[in-house]
This record gives C-alpha cells, sequence and structure tokens, in this order.
C-alpha cells in the first residue's frame, strides 16, 4: 500500500530526472543546431553557386560587384596560419613538454605549467593587439617587403596561444610512459638523452601526434588574432609577409559590415562556417581516435 | 674496451646536455612570450589608465574616452551567462554521474561534450545568430549573446561538475540512503553541497573563458561603439574585448593605446576570476 504522500514523491523524483535529462540533452541539441542551421543556410547558397565552382573557384570575391565564390582563396588562408602557427607550436611545445616531463625538478614543474597554462587563457583579441601593435613592426623592420597586415605576425601569435596545448597534452602523454620502459634503457646504458629520444617519445608518439592535431585544429578555428592581424585579402599564397584572410577572418568581416541579412552574399557565410565546421570536427575526432588507441596501450 | 669507447661516450653525453638546453630554452622561451605580451600592453596602456577611464563613454576623441559601457556590458553578459550555464551545466552533470544508464544516449550525451570543446567559437556566433538573435526574435541583445556565450563554455562547466561530483564520497550517499532519503534528496542535500567549491572553480574558470571571447559577439551583433548601459536583457550592448577590438582596429595611435589600456582591464579581472578560483580550489583539497 502507497501512501499518497510517498506517491507524490515518486512522481517528483521523476519530475526531476526528466528535469536532469533535458539538462543533459542541452548539448546534443547545440551540435544539432549548429549542424541544421549551417546545412539548411547553406543550402539557399548552394542553389544559386554549384558546389564544384565553390571548392575549386581560385577566386573568392562575395562582395565586389564582379562576385566570385571560389573558397580555395580563404583555405589557402587558413592553411597557411594553420602551417605557421605549427612552426611555433609544435617544437616549442613539445620541447617545453619533454623539459617539464623529463628534465625539471619537481619544484620547477609547479610553477612552470600552470604559468605556461596562462598563455591559454589570455583572450585572443590580445593576442591580435600584440601581433599588430608588437610583432608586425620587429618583421617589417628585420623584413622590409612585409606588410602592415601580414600572415607571418597572426601566425606567430597563433603559434603561442596554443603552445600550452601541446606542452600539456604532449606532457600526459610522456607521463604515461611506464617507469620501466625508462628503466630498462637506462639498464642497457643509454644517456638520458637516449632514453628520450629513442623509448619515451616513440612510446608516447600517438598521445603527441593527437596533441598536434587538436593544437592545428583550434589554429584554424582561430579568429579575432587573424582578423586584426592576418588582413582581409582572400588571395592564392604561399608568402607569409602579404595580407591574407582566413575562413574564421571573412566570416567576421561578413557580420561586421551592412550585408543584408537573406541575400547571397550574407549566406556565404554559412557555407564558410560549414566548411570550417567539417574540418574542424574531423581533425578533432581523428586526435580522438588516436587517443583512445594510446590509452590502451599501456593498461 | 675499445679506445674510442671515452670519446663517444663524452660525445653522447654533450649530445644530450645540447638537447636538455634546447629544451629548457623552448620552455623558458614560451615563458618569455607571455613576459614581453604583459610588459608590451602594460607600457603601451598604463598612462591611459584612470578613474576618468573606467566611467566614461567611448567618444571619437580619445582623451574624452572611456570603457563604461564595456565594462557595464561585460557585467551583464557575465551575469546572465552564469545564469544560464551554472542550472544547465550542474544539471547535466548531476544526470551523467547519478542517473544515466549505461546506454547508447549516454554515451552519445557523453561523447558530443568532448567534440563541443573543439568546435571554433566563432561557429557558435553562426548558431547564435540563427537561432537567438533571428529565430527566437531577441534581436542583438544582452541576452542573445549570454545564450551564446553559454553554450559555448557549457561543456567546460558540465566536466568540471563531472569531476567534482565523481570525487563526493561513495559512503556519503549510502548513509543519506541508509535514512531513508530518496535520490533526489541525497543529490540535494549531501552530494551538491560537497561538490559545490569544486562545481564554483569550474564556472570561475568557464566564465573567465567567456569574458574574453569576442568573435562570437561579433556575429551575434554586438555593436562596437555603443555610449548607453544596457538597460534590459534585451538592450543592445558592448563588451570590453570588441572595445579592445574596435580600438586596435583605428588607424589613429591614441586608439591603440586606449586599446592596450582596455586590455589591462580585461586581464586584471581575468586575473582576479583565476585567482578566486585557485582560492576556492585549494581550500577543497583541504576539507578532503
Amino acid at each position: 500500500m502507497i501512501s499518497s504522500a510517498s506517491r507524490k514523491r515518486i512522481w517528483s523524483e521523476r519530475l526531476i530526472g526528466a528535469g536532469l535529462l533535458f539538462c543533459g540533452l542541452v548539448t546534443v541539441l547545440t551540435t544539432v543546431g549548429i549542424v541544421v542551421v549551417l546545412v539548411t543556410e547553406s543550402a539557399g547558397f548552394f542553389a544559386a553557386v554549384p558546389l564544384a565552382e565553390f571548392l575549386t573557384g581560385t577566386r573568392w570575391a562575395p562582395l565586389f560587384s564582379d562576385q566570385a565564390f571560389g573558397i580555395l582563396p580563404l583555405l589557402n588562408g587558413t592553411l597557411l596560419i594553420a602551417a605557421g602557427s605549427a612552426l611555433v607550436a609544435l617544437p616549442l611545445g613539445l620541447g617545453s613538454a619533454i623539459y617539464l616531463s623529463e628534465y625539471a625538478s619537481e619544484g620547477m614543474r609547479k610553477g612552470l605549467k600552470p604559468a605556461l597554462e596562462i598563455l591559454a587563457g589570455i583572450p585572443t583579441v590580445v593576442y591580435g593587439y600584440f601581433a599588430l601593435m608588437f610583432i608586425t613592426p620587429i618583421l617589417r623592420a628585420v623584413l622590409p617587403d612585409t606588410g602592415i597586415f601580414n600572415a607571418a605576425s597572426a601566425a606567430i601569435v597563433v603559434g603561442i596561444m596554443t603552445i600550452p596545448m601541446v606542452s600539456s597534452l604532449s606532457d600526459d602523454a610522456l607521463g604515461a610512459v611506464p617507469r620501466a620502459l625508462r628503466e630498462a634503457a637506462y639498464g642497457l646504458g643509454a644517456t638520458p638523452f637516449e632514453v628520450t629520444t629513442r623509448v619515451v617519445i616513440p612510446s608516447a608518439f600517438s598521445g603527441i601526434a593527437a596533441a598536434f592535431i587538436l593544437a592545428i585544429s583550434r589554429a584554424i578555428g582561430e579568429t579575432m588574432a587573424v582578423t586584426l592581424a592576418a588582413g582581409a585579402t582572400p588571395q592564392m599564397t604561399i608568402s607569409f609577409l602579404e595580407s591574407i584572410q582566413t575562413m574564421t577572418a571573412y566570416i567576421v568581416q561578413v557580420s561586421l559590415g551592412e550585408t543584408p541579412h537573406g541575400s547571397l552574399e550574407y549566406k556565404t557565410i554559412f557555407a564558410v562556417g560549414l566548411v570550417l565546421f567539417v574540418i574542424t570536427l574531423g581533425m578533432n575526432l581523428v586526435s580522438q581516435r588516436i587517443t583512445a588507441r594510446f590509452r590502451e596501450e599501456y593498461e | 674496451m675499445s679506445p674510442g669507447f671515452d670519446t663517444r661516450a663524452q660525445a653522447r653525453r654533450r649530445t644530450g646536455k645540447i638537447f636538455k638546453a634546447a629544451c629548457a630554452a623552448a620552455a623558458f622561451l614560451s615563458l618569455g612570450f607571455l613576459a614581453v605580451l604583459l610588459i608590451d600592453v602594460t607600457t603601451d596602456g598604463v598612462k591611459w589608465l584612470s578613474l576618468d577611464f573606467l566611467t566614461r563613454y567611448p567618444s571619437r576623441f580619445p582623451e574624452r574616452a572611456g570603457v563604461r559601457s564595456a565594462i557595464l556590458g561585460t557585467l551583464w553578459i557575465m551575469g546572465l551567462t552564469a545564469a544560464f550555464v551554472l542550472p544547465l551545466g550542474v544539471g547535466s552533470a548531476i544526470y551523467l554521474e547519478e542517473y544515466a544508464p549505461r546506454s547508447w544516449l549516454t554515451r552519445l550525451i557523453q561523447t558530443n561534450i568532448a567534440n563541443l570543446a573543439g568546435v571554433p567559437s566563432v561557429v557558435y556566433g553562426i548558431l547564435g545568430l540563427a537561432v537567438f538573435v533571428r529565430f527566437l526574435g531577441f534581436g542583438r541583445s544582452v541576452i542573445a549573446g549570454a545564450l551564446t556565450l553559454a553554450l559555448l563554455v557549457l561543456p567546460i562547466v558540465i566536466i568540471s561538475s563531472q569531476e567534482a561530483i565523481r570525487a563526493v564520497p561513495r559512503s556519503l550517499r549510502e548513509a543519506s540512503y541508509g535514512l531513508g532519503a530518496t535520490r533526489w534528496q541525497t543529490i540535494r542535500h549531501q552530494v551538491v553541497p560537497v561538490a559545490l567549491p569544486g562545481i564554483l572553480t569550474g564556472t570561475i574558470l568557464a566564465l573567465s573563458r567567456a569574458i574574453g571571447e569576442t568573435a562570437p559577439l561579433i556575429m551575434i551583433g554586438a555593436l562596437t561603439f555603443i555610449a548607453f548601459p544596457p538597460t534590459s536583457p534585451l538592450s543592445p550592448f558592448t563588451v570590453l574585448p570588441i572595445q579592445v577590438f574596435n580600438w586596435a582596429a583605428q588607424p589613429k595611435a591614441d586608439f591603440h593605446e586606449l586599446a592596450a589600456a582596455a586590455i589591462i582591464v580585461l586581464l586584471a579581472s581575468l586575473f582576479l576570476m583565476n585567482g578566486t578560483a585557485i582560492f576556492l580550489r585549494q581550500r577543497l583539497r583541504k576539507r578532503l
């Protein structure tokens, strides 16, 4: 026999459970929302511009009277930033991780690791300011051909802001290599350098690779630093000294402007956003797959 | 022992020393960037910092410009973001840790949270623009911005709250059930209070991410020049990082220094928030 008080309690427990489930589903709805918005809004764009033209065209000029909708110049700019930032973040981040994990004393590690994390916490618009006001003048003093807006300064600061991502995740990977592997190598007469480069790094390789991919994916999605420092000139170039435009910077440019809602020009941001989303999601999935495999290795 | 052994061993040690020095250099060079950035911003902006700078509205004349509307906008956005993200994040974490069955749906939710953390913030801006600004008709308002940022930092709050809830000893729950408490009574009166410092730490860290976000708010149409404070959730607004962006993009050098001064204000509030989070975390550690 259930009293009415406890029946009420059972119902309120169920209601609370349902409410909590709804909270849990908000994140799923967010993903669904992103996909639905990007796909439905891009559909209108692709009805007017053939997919082949969008993906293979080498001129991007939706806001000019002589319109062109080839995304390759924006991809080119994005990849330039990604490659340049990788040149900064991967060696510095991995070097920091090796120092933290293999050489630094416990006290040094305790101070250095959180200090490096601060780099990731600084707002990206601040990095944009730093690129424009500090890095670019130095570049222009050394290389007079450098434009006021250039890919190099943006790539350098994007590299700096992704250092902690590389160093933290690589440090985790290096730390997960079992002590026994190191001891065995020392027992065979290897020096600390040989242990690190021939045993520890190869064993942690998948974790380090996952860190690299995440950092590059982060660089591809970075927006404010490239908007401020890299310029607004979509072009096919491999020169770091010229003004370029990334996918993210283009999206910001359109939303800052007066482009009327619903026009073809306006819909380009959804098409470009879709490409950006697919690329970063793909890289994150690859990185997760690699990490999952790496976890199994030593357990 | 072959005659070359000693010299080869020496060479091997030397390579090792060079490598160690290179790794240390990488770590300290990275730290050096941080120092140079902070010094550069401070020297550029410090002479514009004053009480007037904090209390004046932006202006076309640098000597009369201030960050009042940006600070008020940031406070509005932060307050509303916290109000949205805290119940949603804690609710999700409680669901995942205490209620969720081991099913495909639970796995989907958990994997999806990990994936959302990698979505570029400008994409959240596109979502906010389409859903909150247009579809729900909030326009270019504080509430549209706060909802967008809440979705952006929701995964951070969920993950840290999950960790805090997981760290609550099982015995506490068992004791509560033993006294006849229901699941929800146990969570409300036993689990959440113990996990609270951890939950708050995660929420502050999430808000310190949100306070610097610029791109999503530009996407939803936060204005760059605004000379009045927000008065309701439906008011137009600007925030500190957008004010920084606006001034940094001006051609005149005086405005660049104003941008640096605004950055000092932004970074000071960020460090204050992170300091609070670290303080809370240490207090939690002592208690357990």
